[in-house]
């Protein structure tokens, strides 16, 4: 089984399947759900976990691949 | 859970006949309640008709979950409730599907209830957060529980989104995780009696409304885009909140397990946000563009009964006086 990563627009970027959030010392990092939410504000105050606080910022961002600049 | 107290006329006539065979007679219809969002009367009466569909109370024959005289008044209630419900949101704006998950963050942004968790972060003090909780738990206690009822009425993408959206709720099916379970916890942590619907005679009618309102969308599939709409809306207006409640309650000294609950939900429901405005009712609204309206209708609503019941709770603790409808013991 692998991973997906889904950007959702003006949000965080989803993480579903097998994975693993570790530390660069490889240490485990203890995630709620199955699905985890990680933030791509960042202005979370539960890093590298989004808690919602992008939509206090007004963060943009698509849900798919920016555009480059023409 | 116990048979609660009457609170009217139609509740007195409700509760007696729930003491008896299914058939025993009851008021053909509801009426006469000026504001059915926080009527005592009709929103006990909704709780009785709608409990029989979830644990049931102590010592009620169990066939007056499909006993056609309930099922009637019911849905005399229950009219009043939804004209009451789309009076005060007003008609939904015209939205395409494509649009839907960002109208929902809009009005979800736009929701401008009073501060109650500021006030719980940095303000209230333990007999308020206290009756909060007693508040809270009538819905928490079953959460998850009137949404599970919309997944045989979906199918394909948004199926899949409740789905993945409840797997979390109930804890991924372990019973130590369930936010049900996590939320007895806490109640407990604050000498506060976590059995189901144990305080369901302390609190008033506009905290039952946001309980009602939730069966009333999920158990009638007519209104399943609702269901799903406010769904969205609760998710989306939750992340921050719990980050106030959890900081207020270890303020006021409650330890991990006691703030566990919000502290999940800080995490949880910002995934479930997402899943729930574009997985799910995004792919709805794709799906059936014909419930676009009652998806926006039923946020809008769960956003109105939430600032209802909010509005409640300050303005009791304003005045000084307990948000309950007794007090509790300490
Ligand atoms: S993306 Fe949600 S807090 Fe940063
Ligand atoms: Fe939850
Ligand atoms: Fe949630």
């Amino acid at each position: 089984m692998s991973a997906t990563v889904t950007p959702y627009e003006d949000g965080p970027l989803l993480l579903r399947g097998d994975f693993e959030i570790v530390t660069p010392d490889g240490d485990r990092i203890e995630q709620e759900g199955a699905t985890v939410a990680l933030c791509r504000c960042g202005k979370s105050r539960r890093k590298p976990f989004c808690d919602g606080t992008h939509k206090l910022v007004g963060f943009t961002a698509p849900a798919d691949r920016e555009k480059p600049l023409s | 859970m116990k048979l609660p107290e009457p609170r009217g006329e139609i509740s007195d006539a409700v509760v007696d006949a729930l003491r008896h065979e299914p058939g025993a007679p009851l008021p053909a219809t509801f009426s006469g309640a000026a504001d059915p969002c926080t009527d005592e009367d009709l929103q006990l009466t909704l709780m009785l008709a709608y409990e029989p569909h979830y644990r049931g109370f102590d010592g009620v024959d169990e066939n007056w979950e499909w006993d056609l005289g309930l099922l009637r008044l019911r849905t005399s209630a229950e009219r009043h409730l939804e004209e009451a419900l789309r009076a005060a949101t007003g008609p939904p704006a015209p939205v395409e599907p494509g649009e839907v998950a960002r109208r929902l963050a809009e009005l979800a942004a736009a929701d401008d209830g009073p501060a109650l968790g500021q006030h719980l972060q940095t303000g209230a003090d333990l007999t308020q957060f206290r009756e909060f909780v007693v508040h809270r738990s009538i819905y928490h206690l079953k959460e998850a529980d009137p949404h599970s009822f919309a997944l045989p009425r979906l199918s394909g993408r948004p199926k899949a989104a409740l789905v993945e959206i409840q797997a979390d709720e109930y804890g991924g099916g372990r019973t130590e995780r369930m936010h049900a379970e996590l939320f007895g916890q806490t109640m407990t942590a604050l000498n506060l009696d976590p059995a189901y619907g144990a305080y369901l005679d302390f609190v008033p009618g506009v905290t039952l409304l946001a309980a009602n309102l939730m069966s009333m969308f999920g158990l009638r599939r007519r209104l399943r885009g609702a269901l799903c709409g406010q769904l969205a809306a609760f998710e989306m207006t939750s992340s921050l909140p719990n980050t106030h409640y959890g900081n207020g309650l270890r303020r006021l000294g409650g330890d991990a397990d006691a703030t566990r609950f919000y502290d999940v939900h800080v995490e949880a429901d910002a995934v479930h946000e997402q899943i729930a405005a574009v997985d799910l009712c995004g792919s709805l609204a794709t799906q059936e563009p014909g419930l676009c309206g009652d998806i926006m209708f039923g946020a809008a609503a769960g956003l109105y009964a939430d600032r209802l019941a909010a509005t409640h709770l300050m303005r009791c603790w304003t005045d000084g006086r307990t948000s309950l409808r007794r007090e509790l013991d300490s």
